[in-house]
C-alpha cells in the first residue's frame, strides 16, 4: 500500500482521481450485475411469448393432452393444479397458522421451541425432490393412497408448511402488544385475545403468505413426478382419490418430446402458468398494501 | 356479534375450569401442530433410512462410494454414485460461477450504491428471477440457451451440463443477493463513517470495510446458494441429459442426483426392485449433502449476527 500512496520521490501521494476511477468502474461493474439479471429475465419472457402464443386459443384450455399437438390442450392439467392447490391450502394453512400462534403466543424458551425453530428452517432448504421421496415412501406407499391427488397435495402440504408458518410468525409478530394487553386486561382469556384480536389484524399478513405458498406449490414440479404424478392423462379429475397431473408436469412432458410443435405448446403453458402466478403475486401485493395496518 | 357472545357466556356461567380446560386443549393442539414440522423431518430420515438400508444389504456400500460406472437399469447393473456426484458438482460449480460474482455484485450495488427509490424497484423485480419455476427455466436453457452453445461450440451435445449451470446461476443471483445484501445492510453505518474519516473513497469502504464486516453473512450466503444447486431438479432433468459419466466437459450430457431420481420415477419401477431403492440411497446422499450445508449456513448467520451491537 506504502507504494501505490507514494510518488517517485517518496512523498505521501493521495492518488484521489485514480481511486475514484476506480470507484467509477466498480459501480459501473456492479450496476452491470443487477442488470444482466433483469435482461436474462426479460430474455426469458419474450423467448417464452414468441414461442407459444400462437398456440393460445380456447381449444388449448378445454382439449385434454393428444398424440396430435393440434388437438392438445391443458384440461387435465388446469384440473389438476386446481385440485391440487385446493387441497394443499385446506391442509396446509390451519397447521401453518396454529404452528405460527403456538411460536409467537404460546412457546416458552425451552429446547424444544428452540428444536422446532432450527427444524423448520432446515427444511426450508431441503430440496423439493426429497419432498418427493417422502411423499412417496410415506403417502403413496405408507397409506396406499397410490399416486392420486390426494397424496401429491400432502406432500406439497408439508413442503410449503415451513413458507406458511415463517410468514404467519411476522405478521402474528408485527402486532403490538398494547392490542393483546387490553383486550386481557377486560378479562379475555389468552385464546379469545387471539382469535378476537391478534388473528384479523395478522390475517393480511397471514394471506400474503398463503398466496406466496400457494404460487410455490403451482410452480413445483420435482416431489409430483417423484410422487408418480401422470404426464398424459386424458379423463376429468373427478374426486381426491384419482390419478392426476398438473400443469408444470404438462409442460415438462411437453418439453421432452421431440416434435417442435410440442416445444411451442410447452412454451404455450408457460405463458398460463407465468400468468397465474403473476396474477397471484399482484394479489398479494394489493392484499398488503391495501389491509395492512400500520401501527 | 361478541356482545351477543358475551351475553351467552354470562347465562351459561361458564366456570373459570372451563376456560382453563378449553385453553389447554387449544394449547395442546397448536403445539402439535407446530410438531407436524419434526415429524416431517423424521418421515423424512425414516423413508430415506429404510430403503437405503434395504439397499445396501444388496450393494456394497464401497462399491457405491468407489465405482466408477453406474448403470443400475442396465443388463449388468453397476452401482457407483461418482459419476451422479460428478454431474451434480460440475453443474453446481458452474452455476456458481455465475451467481456468486453476479449475487454479490448485485448486493453491493444494492446495499451501497442504490438509492433508496432506485432499491425499493430493483430488488423486488431481481427477486421474480428466484420465483420462476424450474421448469420454465428448464425449457429456457433447453431451447435457447444450448443452441447458443452450440453456434460457438459445435462440439456441444443438445444435452449439456454448460446451459443447466448457467440459466441455473441466473436463477440462484437472487437468494445471493438478498441475503448478502441483508449482511451488508447490518454493518453498523458508524463504521463507514470511521473509513470515510480516514479518506476512504466509497470503492475502499465498501471493499475493505462492509465486505469484510459482512463475511459471515456473505459466507452463509454462499454455502446456500451452494445447497441450492446441488437440490435443483428440472433444470437439470431437462437440460443436463441422462447418461452419468465421470467427465469434466461441461459440453457433454450428463447426469446429476436430482436428474437420476427424476429418471427412474418418469418410469414404472416395481417396488421391490433394486432401481426403486437406488433413488432413496441417492436420496439420502443429496439429503445429507444438503443439510450439512444449511446447517453450516444456519450456524455461521446465528454465530456472528448481531456482533457489532
Amino acid at each position: 500500500m506504502n507504494g501505490f500512496f507514494a510518488d517517485e520521490d517518496g512523498r505521501f501521494a493521495p492518488r484521489l482521481s485514480l481511486r475514484l476511477r476506480y470507484g467509477r468502474i466498480f459501480q459501473a461493474l456492479s450496476l452491470a450485475a443487477v442488470t444482466l439479471g433483469l435482461l436474462l429475465l426479460s430474455i426469458l419472457l419474450i423467448d417464452i411469448i414468441l414461442d407459444g402464443y400462437k398456440w393460445l386459443r380456447p381449444e388449448f384450455f378445454t382439449e385434454f393432452p393428444s398424440r396430435f399437438p393440434e388437438k392438445s390442450g391443458l384440461r387435465s392439467a388446469l384440473q389438476g393444479s386446481l385440485w391440487m392447490i385446493s387441497l394443499t391450502a385446506v391442509m396446509a394453512f390451519p397447521i401453518g397458522v396454529g404452528a405460527a400462534i403456538y411460536l409467537e403466543e404460546y412457546a416458552p424458551d425451552n429446547w424444544l421451541t428452540r428444536f422446532i425453530e432450527i427444524n423448520i428452517s432446515n427444511l426450508a432448504g431441503v430440496p423439493s425432490i426429497i419432498y418427493g421421496l417422502l411423499g412417496l415412501g410415506l403417502f403413496v406407499r405408507g397409506l396406499e393412497l397410490g399416486r392420486s391427488v390426494l397424496a401429491g397435495s400432502m406432500t406439497m402440504a408439508l413442503l410449503v408448511l415451513p413458507i406458511l408458518i415463517v410468514s404467519g410468525r411476522e405478521a402474528i409478530r408485527a402486532v403490538p402488544q398494547s392490542v393483546r394487553q387490553a383486550s386481557l386486561a377486560l378479562g379475555a382469556t389468552k385464546w379469545q385475545t387471539i382469535q378476537n384480536h391478534v388473528l384479523p389484524y395478522a390475517m393480511p399478513g397471514i394471506l400474503t403468505g398463503t398466496i406466496l405458498a400457494i404460487s410455490r406449490a403451482i410452480g413445483e414440479t420435482a416431489p409430483l413426478i417423484t410422487i408418480g404424478a401422470l404426464t398424459y392423462i386424458r379423463f376429468d379429475l373427478k374426486g381426491p382419490m384419482d390419478l392426476f397431473t398438473v400443469l408444470p408436469i404438462q409442460i415438462f412432458n411437453w418439453v421432452s418430446l421431440p416434435k417442435a410443435e410440442f416445444q411451442e405448446l410447452a412454451a404455450a403453458g408457460i405463458i398460463v402458468l407465468l400468468a397465474v402466478l403473476l396474477s397471484l403475486n399482484a394479489l398479494a401485493i394489493v392484499l398488503r398494501n391495501k389491509l395492512q395496518i400500520r401501527w | 356479534m361478541q356482545e351477543s357472545k358475551l351475553i351467552t357466556d354470562a347465562v351459561l356461567l361458564r366456570s373459570r375450569a372451563d376456560y382453563d380446560r378449553r385453553e389447554a386443549i387449544i394449547r395442546a393442539v397448536l403445539l402439535l401442530f407446530s410438531i407436524v414440522s419434526i415429524f416431517t423431518t423424521l418421515g423424512i430420515i425414516a423413508v430415506l433410512l429404510q430403503e437405503t438400508i434395504l439397499f445396501f444389504q444388496e450393494v456394497s456400500i464401497i462399491e457405491f462410494f468407489t465405482d466408477t460406472v453406474w448403470t443400475p437399469l442396465f443388463a449388468s447393473k453397476r452401482f457407483g454414485v461418482l459419476p451422479l456426484v460428478n454431474g451434480t458438482l460440475l453443474v453446481a460449480a458452474g452455476a456458481m460461477f455465475i451467481a456468486l460474482p453476479l449475487g454479490l455484485l448485485a448486493a453491493i450495488y444494492l446495499s451501497e450504491y442504490a438509492s433508496d427509490r432506485a432499491r425499493k424497484v430493483l430488488k423486488p423485480l431481481l427477486e421474480i428471477l428466484a420465483g420462476v419455476p424450474t421448469v420454465v427455466y428448464g425449457y429456457f436453457a433447453l431451447t435457447f440457451v444450448t443452441p447458443i452453445l452450440q453456434s460457438i461450440w459445435p462440439e456441444t451435445q443438445t444435452f449439456n451440463g454448460l446451459s443447466a449451470s448457467i440459466v441455473m446461476g441466473f436463477m440462484i443471483l437472487p437468494l445471493v443477493a438478498s441475503l448478502s445484501e441483508d449482511a451488508m445492510s447490518a454493518v453498523p453505518q458508524s463504521l463507514r463513517q470511521a473509513a470515510y474519516a480516514l479518506g476512504a473513497t466509497r470503492l475502499e469502504v465498501t471493499l475493505r470495510t462492509v465486505v469484510p464486516a459482512a463475511l459471515s453473512g456473505i459466507s452463509a450466503a454462499f454455502i446456500l446458494a451452494v445447497s441450492r444447486a446441488i437440490g435443483e431438479t428440472m433444470i437439470v432433468a431437462i437440460a443436463a441429459g441422462q447418461q452419468p459419466k465421470l467427465t469434466l466437459n461441461p459440453l457433454q450430457s450428463i447426469e446429476t442426483m436430482t436428474a437420476y431420481i427424476v429418471q427412474v420415477s418418469l418410469g414404472d419401477t416395481p417396488q421391490q426392485s433394486i432401481a426403486y431403492k437406488t433413488i432413496f440411497a441417492v436420496g439420502m446422499l443429496l439429503f445429507v449433502m444438503t443439510l450439512i450445508m444449511n446447517l453450516i449456513s444456519h450456524w455461521l448467520t446465528r454465530r456472528y449476527r448481531e456482533v457489532y451491537e
